[in-house]
């Protein structure tokens, strides 16, 4: 089990200029503000559909039209295809789940580096809970997991 | 006609308060990151996976270890938007580079410990479900981000009905 950075000495510096686009962009569409996502989930400015459906249309775009040009990736010779997930009650359990959060505090995991790299520090808040949210459902699942199938190794 | 087009801007302006330029170009910023990722490495990054991915260095548990192959590559990513945002803050609006949110703590805390539970038992959260799964046409992600927008949306209006400002 080799970590996926080694294939290509240009693969960390690629992922890390895509996370500083990335991180531009959502500073500067003022999603690492989380008054302006409570805004939009309160219905007085619908601006965040222009920056998830804006978002989703340009990887849309490339991810149906890289296809056209090549069939895998060149840093990690992977094939291309789309993110796809299966469709089970998690995604609905979860999805709830992480509404709630995301309803109560105007923060999302992406928006939340973001506003870190903004100097606006009380963010921290948010991403020490989700590191403890993360880790409460991987322990709850985890456990699961050993004491339904004792004998077998994690992968 | 003319009144038609004044009562249409007219509602543009009461629906988008703030205009919607700053919107577009910095969603189109947000696929340009993920599309250069893509391009390179057929790797569809979203943010969320770092949480667990980075819980492995310093947990045994299956769940995370699982995440092993990809956690360095997640550290650099999650700092590159750190540093992004950074340069969006230094550059573009240095104004606005010095303002801290007035949400208070405890719902940023236990709105973080929910984020965190839901968008790892949900399999995915904003960038993921929501920009990499819309992107890709998954059924999966069109069901997650229907589902977290509209309980979104009735938390924060529940959140504001009760009071709690900000």
């Amino acid at each position: 089990m080799s970590a996926e950075h080694e294939q290509h000495p240009l693969f960390l510096p690629l992922v890390f200029v895509g996370g500083l686009i990335f991180g531009f962009g959502l500073g500067f569409s003022h999603m690492a503000q989380p008054e302006v996502v409570l805004s939009f989930l309160q219905f007085t400015d619908f601006g965040l559909l222009f920056v998830m459906f804006g978002a989703a249309i340009v990887t849309g775009i490339t991810f149906f039209g890289v296809k056209q040009f090549r069939s895998t990736a060149p840093l990690t010779g992977a094939v291309y295809g789309r993110r796809l997930k299966s469709l089970d009650r998690n995604v609905v359990i979860g999805g709830g789940i992480f509404g709630v959060g995301w309803g109560l505090s105007g923060i999302c995991p992406g928006a939340a580096y973001a506003s870190l790299g903004i100097g606006n520090f009380p963010i921290l808040y948010g991403i020490v809970g989700m590191f403890i949210g993360a880790y409460i459902q991987g322990f709850w699942r985890s456990t699961r997991a050993e004491s339904t199938a004792p004998t077998t190794a994690a992968d | 006609m003319t009144e038609t087009l004044a009562l249409f801007v007219a509602l543009l302006a009461e629906l988008f308060p703030n205009g919607i330029s700053h919107y577009a170009i910095g969603g189109l910023f947000v696929g340009l990151g993920v599309a250069v990722i893509y391009v390179g490495t057929a790797i569809p990054a979203g943010a969320s996976t770092f949480l667990e991915s980075t819980l492995s260095y310093g947990s045994s548990l299956s769940r995370f270890q699982q995440y092993r192959p990809s956690r360095d590559w997640r550290v650099v990513f999650t700092v590159g938007i750190v540093l992004g945002a950074a340069v969006y803050a230094v550059t573009v609006s240095p104004q606005d580079g010095l303002w801290t949110t007035d949400v208070q703590w405890w719902r940023l805390l236990v709105g973080g410990i929910l984020i965190g539970i839901g968008t790892r038992v949900g399999k995915g959260c904003t960038s993921g479900h929501g920009v990499c799964g819309v992107g890709s046409v998954s059924s999966a992600s069109f069901v997650g981000v229907a589902t977290f927008l509209f309980v979104a949306i009735g938390t924060a209006q529940l959140v504001q009905a009760v009071g709690v400002v900000p």
